[in-house]
């Protein structure tokens, strides 16, 4: 009898699901109203409040730029896993075409989120 | 039984169209996934963010002017509202997707997994708020 030893990948993908899922719900909204609506409008925080040297000095931490990292990659990856999962029930079984745009555009953002990080500390 | 293989009638199947507006439990379900899309759009405003601070001063000041038209502001509004709406729904599922806490030996209660969830959810853009509002403002 053959044993089936390959591993699933779907640990991995739930993993960043959950993560992404948790990260978005503790901080989630109070990110957007701060970047999408306070500091705009000036609302209760300072429209200078996002100024290029404050942002750049940020992001040049570690811990800024680790933050910034986890929320914008977890973010997609938890998204495209429950978009992925959502077209299964709606009844769109395009499988690997899905499978490509669900997991494909946020191993895309993944990258370009590292590139424009470390051009941003190191350049 | 055996059922020749090339009849040409093909097997019913029912169809999925609209399953999920016959019930308000799976409506409801439907609304949460669905905060996945504004999930994805808000992480694709940050990540143009960021390379837009990677490209210089006025690249940046650009994706700051353009948080500020007044569509930005609506779909931030609206993105908030689902956000939101993830965070209580993702709090309220919790207890069933966590594997049992025992505290004392007794096991945690579903209410008081989805309160200290909450809890810690306000807890944390408290601080958030605070720290741009102190270190920045």
């Amino acid at each position: 009898m053959k044993i089936n030893m390959q591993r699933s990948n779907a640990p991995v993908f739930w993993l960043l699901f959950g993560a992404g899922g948790m990260l978005s719900a503790l901080v989630g909204p109070m990110l957007v109203f701060i970047t999408g609506i306070a500091v705009p409008l000036g609302l209760l925080l300072s429209k200078d409040s996002l100024s290029y040297p404050h942002v750049l000095a940020f992001t040049h931490s570690w811990i800024g730029a680790a933050f910034l990292f986890a929320v914008v990659v977890l973010f997609f990856w938890h998204a495209g896993h429950r978009i992925f999962h959502s077209l299964h029930d709606l009844g769109i079984h395009t499988g690997v075409v899905a499978k490509l745009f669900c997991y494909g555009l946020p191993l895309i953002a993944t990258l370009i989120t590292v590139y424009a990080l470390v051009s941003i500390k190191y350049f | 039984m055996t059922v020749p293989v090339s009849s040409g009638r093909r097997p019913y199947t029912r169809s999925m169209q609209g399953w999920w507006r016959r019930n308000t439990f799976y409506i409801e379900y439907m609304i949460h996934e669905g905060t996945a899309v504004f999930v994805a759009a808000y992480a694709l405003v940050l990540l143009v963010g960021l390379v837009r601070l990677s490209q210089g001063q006025a690249a940046w000041d650009a994706w700051l002017q353009a948080l500020r038209s007044p569509l930005s502001i609506v779909f931030h509004v609206i993105t908030l509202v689902a956000i939101s709406y993830h965070t209580w729904t993702w709090f309220h599922i919790m207890p069933r997707t966590l594997p049992p806490i025992l505290i004392k030996g007794k096991r945690m209660s579903a209410a008081a997994i989805t309160r200290s969830g909450l809890a810690a959810s306000a807890i944390l853009s408290i601080i958030l708020f605070v720290l741009v509002w102190g270190l920045w403002t």
